[in-house]
């Protein structure tokens, strides 16, 4: 297992009220990725655990694009990863931050 | 179902992952976790194999309501290490099962495993075990314990065991109920024996048509989340109480028994008594009444 620890400054602050979110599972080529409300406002904060090793340049580059794109400020990102892709990481971030905006039932 | 406690989700139970089976099975909106991922309850066994754990150990469990009914509910996610038992995932079904004993409330179980998970081997068989005292246990007193099957990995190893002790179950045909998956038995008995790649094989022989055929499950329904909520629904209303109710009307004028064979059906009822064991099978079958839960 390879973990990794991001600190990122994140320019917009994620929306809603929720204080936490979880998506996907941890399987082969997939992950599951938990938000929670835990940083400064303008900071976002990323550990992944990884069954892939010596992928860390490209997770830098993964989430750094993520913060940029997203409103990821104020949150802790916890993932789980059983090796999925580049692609999918980003997908299931931008999932995680849309179901955290989302209105509490 | 009121308009209020209406769930109106549409999706494949199959596809589904467990938290969606959950919300789209309870009252929209009612479900609480019970130690969510963010408690971190994870695995000790996994790291020790460099395998990578989940937040949750795949089981999500909790209260919600059901058709406006408080309800317990356990969900297994197939999809991380195909469903299966460990330690922490194990003990979270065992102790939601003694808290529906103790609140005296029914409890799903949306089953998806493979059976034990071997990394934590003993952990997991003694989780099975628990799982089954603690089913009985509930059931004992009173509580309905109702089982769901339907998903990828389908229902197999201890987790089937623990499907032959709940009051009932629902089955879809993607669903497949069995002690031995199809590897293990091509594994151990030959391709000649069983042939794991014969996915037709496979359904016929465990699917969810055979096992309601054979009466291993109680009801039948399509592979759609909204079929196994009505289903849960009928399962739940469908008490010991009311079948001996609906004896008692329909049989309540009868003033001897051959007036209830009369109108079980059976042909020539007055026969019945002096009847020997081949010919008496053979007038009751179809005809006979079913014991439902007493099973």
């Amino acid at each position: 297992m390879e973990k990794l620890s991001f600190k990122l400054n994140a320019p917009t602050r994620a929306g809603g009220t929720r204080a936490q979110a979880i998506v996907g599972v941890v399987a082969s080529g997939n992950l599951e990725v938990l938000l929670e409300r835990a940083s400064p406002p303008d900071v976002c904060m990323i550990d992944i655990a990884t069954a892939a090793h010596g992928f860390g340049a490209v997770w830098e580059a993964v989430v750094r694009d993520f913060v940029v794109r997203r409103a990821a400020g104020g949150l802790r990102i916890s993932i789980n990863d059983g090796g999925a892709r580049p692609d999918t990481v980003a997908l299931r971030l931008a999932q995680g931050v849309r179901l955290i905006e989302e209105r509490e039932a | 179902m009121t308009a209020a406690t209406a769930n109106r989700s549409s999706l494949s139970w199959y596809e589904a992952s467990a938290r969606q089976r959950i919300e789209a099975l309870l009252d929209a909106g009612s479900f609480k976790e019970f130690i969510g991922p963010e408690l971190r309850e994870m695995s000790p066994h996994l790291s020790i194999f460099d395998l990578p754990a989940q937040f949750d150990d795949g089981i999500v469990i909790g209260r919600g309501r059901l058709d406006g009914s408080p309800v317990l509910a356990a969900a297994q996610e197939g999809r991380f290490m195909g469903g299966a038992f460990g330690e922490v995932h194990g003990a979270k079904l065992t102790g939601l099962l003694r808290a529906a004993r103790r609140l005296k409330q029914d409890v799903l179980i949306l089953f998806d495993t493979g059976g034990v998970r071997l990394q934590e081997a003993n952990a997991g068989e003694l989780a099975i075990a628990e799982i089954m005292r603690a089913v009985i246990e509930a059931r004992r007193a009173g509580v309905r314990v109702i089982g769901l099957i339907g998903g990828r990995a389908g229902c197999y190893g201890g987790g089937s065991l623990i499907a032959g002790t709940c009051s009932s179950l629902i089955v879809s045909e993607q669903g497949r109920i069995s002690i031995s998956g199809p590897e293990v038995i091509e594994t151990n008995k030959g391709v000649e024996e069983f042939d794991s790649r014969d996915r037709a094989l496979v359904w016929r022989t465990m699917g969810g048509k055979h096992r309601y055929l054979l009466g291993g499950a109680d009801i039948f329904v399509d592979d759609e989340a909204s079929a196994f909520r009505q289903a849960a629904v009928e399962a739940l209303r469908c008490t010991e109480q009311q079948r001996l109710e609906r004896r008692l009307q329909r049989f309540g004028e009868a003033s001897d028994a051959v007036a209830i064979w009369q109108a079980i059906g059976v042909d020539n009822p007055a026969d019945i008594s002096g009847l020997p064991t081949s010919e008496f099978l053979r007038r009751a079958a179809d005809k006979r009444e079913h014991a439902d839960d007493a099973r």
